[in-house]
């Protein structure tokens, strides 16, 4: 969810700029911020699966210490998401275990 | 469990902390209009309220851990104090009409529009009563915080301390 | 090879406060930081900071964190960013990487003011996606303006804990409660003030027991705890919360420290083994001094105070300042840190700061 107005911060002034598709769907985006913000104002959490019992893994530390939120990003596995910025057209995919390079289709 | 009372382990302080913090007006000073009651019970390296009063009603002094204290008969209840203090802890109440005004900081949106009848909360955030919004300041100077003065009963002027927040139309 | 008279390692309000000090001095600064952004944890503290006009209190955080890097750019101090230290050698050589690739820079100082960061909880359900650091959720919601949740449970009654429901709130969450383990709130009274007028309960002497969820956070399950810390069963009380926001205490960031060969010294109440240093932040390496969090977890107020202070120092031993002038500046900078350093919050933290400064005394 965007908080597109703000008691301090007033109100969201950037433009939704960029498209991400993430698992095969579109999602609005802004260039420049990072990847799981936009996940997340998707109402999307889970980001990955751990390697050996699958288990789901999102966002934790938001500033690219704890892998957790790891993703495949243009067919690059373990990209770190918080801190890795929108560009328009990126293609996303949810990492099962360590990931594979390529775009699955 | 018998709940302990105190700022410490409830978060805000009790009728006891109040009356013997040196930040409070007394009865007497409430009736004859508004004064600042400075609800700020532990001794934090702080002291923009000092700076703020024009009137200098507010000594902190050295060290700045000193509990701020309020010499009642300078103040005036202008109110400048409220958006100055980042503890968001003094208010300023007037007792001296027949209706009692309580104003207090606000940070949330959106804000109230004056002449609403809002839910008035006292500080724990229960709902103490129904009041009308008198009037809304937000200068840029206050930097974002609202000062909003809300009338209440007579009987609510020590408890009412703020509004329900509002629901936001953004979502 | 690139040089430089100092290089600080870390742009947060330690690292940019010491960039400032020294290039007033007239020293040639260079600021490494990992991130894109400047400002360390300043930009997301968007409440008025505490202290005194000379600590800039009544200034919203995220400000404070502009006017610094306004004096940063008038000052000529160069920032570079995506430049992740990782090593630094003999003579003072720093290793980075900037987009991948490496670089090395020479300084004559190295200011380390890496920060800290946040510690996790263990509890059934603690990896699921929705549970986060405070400070994960303070970046999303005031820096990239996203909720992580709605509705959110806060676990720890620091300050970190008390401040980031506060802006939850304000960026539109519902905060369903406030969970502390220990009997008593931790953080400023006046910062529980404000979310208890919002309606928010404080439980203290309460944990959790359990997250729910399968794929995400689905519920919380908390329990009380009695005077052994063990959890009483039949007291459980169940949250129907989207978010677990963890503010249970930070660690200083000591690795690149560690590796450079810093003597440590152990201080529970400053987050564990933090580095040695003097009273002019130098630690047991000629020439390594540190600011900020690192040395020890406080505030953003000490922190750029410290920061100033090893700017200050390091600008007198490379000659910008004389013996006098530097004794001036470092006197103004002591008082204003023993005065945040007071009061029933500051003084366990003077008393480990001193304990600090006496384990240099005994080394020497
Ligand atoms: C989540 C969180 C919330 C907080 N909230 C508050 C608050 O509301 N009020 C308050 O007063 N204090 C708060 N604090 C305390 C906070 O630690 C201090 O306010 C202050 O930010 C410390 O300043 P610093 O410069 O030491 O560290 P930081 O602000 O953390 O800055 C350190 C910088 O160093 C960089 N860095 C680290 N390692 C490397 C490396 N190897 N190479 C390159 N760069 C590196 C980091 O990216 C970062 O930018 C909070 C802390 C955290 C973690
Ligand atoms: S209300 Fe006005 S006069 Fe009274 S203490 Fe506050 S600033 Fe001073
Ligand atoms: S400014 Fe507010 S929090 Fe600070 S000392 Fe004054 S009343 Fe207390
Ligand atoms: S959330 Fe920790 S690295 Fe991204």
């Amino acid at each position: 969810m965007r908080v597109l107005n703000h008691p301090i911060l007033g109100d969201e002034t950037r433009q939704f700029n960029a498209t991400i598709i993430v698992d095969g769907k579109q999602i609005q985006a802004i260039e420049g911020e990072p990847i799981a913000a936009a996940l997340l104002s998707a109402g999307i959490k889970k980001f990955r699966e751990t390697q050996k019992n699958h288990k789901p893994r999102g966002i934790f530390c938001a500033i690219g210490r704890c892998t957790d939120c790891v993703m495949t990003v243009d067919g690059v596995p373990n990209v770190r998401t918080c801190i890795t910025p929108v560009r328009d057209g990126m293609i996303i995919s949810t990492q099962k275990g360590l990931g594979k390079w390529g775009i699955e289709r | 469990m018998t709940q302990k009372t105190g700022v410490i382990y409830q978060g805000f302080p009790s009728e006891d902390e109040l009356s013997r913090i040196p930040g409070m007006p007394s009865e007497e000073r409430i009736k004859k209009g508004s004064v600042a009651c400075i609800e700020c019970a532990q001794e934090i390296p702080c002291n923009p309220c000092e700076e703020a009063c024009p009137y200098g009603a507010i000594t902190v002094g050295k060290p700045i851990t000193n509990l701020p204290k309020l010499d009642q008969d300078k103040c005036i209840g202008c109110g400048l104090c409220i958006a100055a203090c980042p503890g968001l802890a003094i208010f300023v109440v007037n007792g001296s009409k027949e209706k009692a005004e309580v104003s207090f900081p606000f940070e949330y949106y959106p804000l109230p529009n004056k002449g609403d009848e809002m839910d008035c909360v006292d500080r724990e955030g229960n709902m103490v009563v129904k009041g009308k919004v008198l009037r809304i300041v937000k200068p840029p100077k206050y930097d974002a915080t609202a000062v909003i003065t809300v009338e209440v009963p007579m009987e609510h002027l020590k408890t009412v301390r703020s509004i329900k927040r509002l629901g936001r139309s953004d979502r | 090879m690139k040089t430089t008279d100092i290089a600080v390692i870390g742009a947060g309000p330690a690292g940019l406060s010491c960039a400032v000090e020294a290039a007033r001095a007239g020293a040639q600064v260079t600021v490494l930081d990992e991130n894109l952004k400047p400002g360390g944890q300043l930009f997301k503290q968007i409440h008025k900071f505490f202290g005194s006009r000379e600590h800039k209190a009544g200034i919203r955080g995220f400000r404070i964190g502009q006017q610094l890097l306004e004096e940063t750019e008038k000052l000529g101090v160069e920032v570079l960013l995506d430049a992740a230290v990782y090593g630094i050698y003999e003579d003072r050589l720093i290793a980075y990487i900037t987009d991948g690739k490496d670089h090395t820079i020479k300084a004559k100082k190295i200011v380390m003011a890496t920060g800290a960061s946040e510690n996790a909880l263990a509890f059934p359900g603690c990896t699921l996606p929705g549970v986060m650091g405070a400070g994960a959720a303070q970046t999303m919601i005031n820096v990239n303006r996203v909720l992580p949740g709605q509705k959110i449970i806060m676990v720890g009654s620091g300050n970190v804990g008390l401040i980031v429901s506060y802006q939850l709130m304000q960026a539109g969450a519902d905060v369903l409660a406030l969970i502390e383990a220990a009997p008593k709130i931790g953080g400023y009274g006046v910062h529980a003030a404000k979310i208890r007028r919002a309606g928010v309960q404080i439980y203290t002497s309460t944990t959790i027991k359990e997250v729910l969820g399968e794929e995400k956070v689905e519920g919380v399950i908390a329990v009380n705890l009695d005077e052994k810390w063990q959890q009483v069963t039949g007291t459980e009380k169940h949250f129907n919360a989207d978010t677990v926001c963890l503010a249970v205490g930070l660690s200083p960031l000591t690795e690149l420290a560690w590796m450079a060969g810093c003597e440590f010294t152990f201080i529970p109440s400053l987050g564990g083994h933090v580095p040695i240093h003097d009273r002019n932040m130098e630690t047991t390496l000629k020439g390594i001094y540190i600011a900020g969090d690192i040395t020890g977890v406080e505030e953003a107020s000490s922190a750029m105070e410290e920061g100033r202070l090893a700017g200050v120092a390091c600008a007198e031993s490379l000659e910008y300042y004389d013996e006098n002038k530097a004794l001036e500046l470092k006197n103004q900078i002591w008082d204003r840190l023993d005065a945040l350093r007071t009061g029933p919050f500051g003084e366990g933290r003077f008393t480990a700061k001193l304990k600090q400064l006496d384990a240099r005394r005994q080394l020497a």
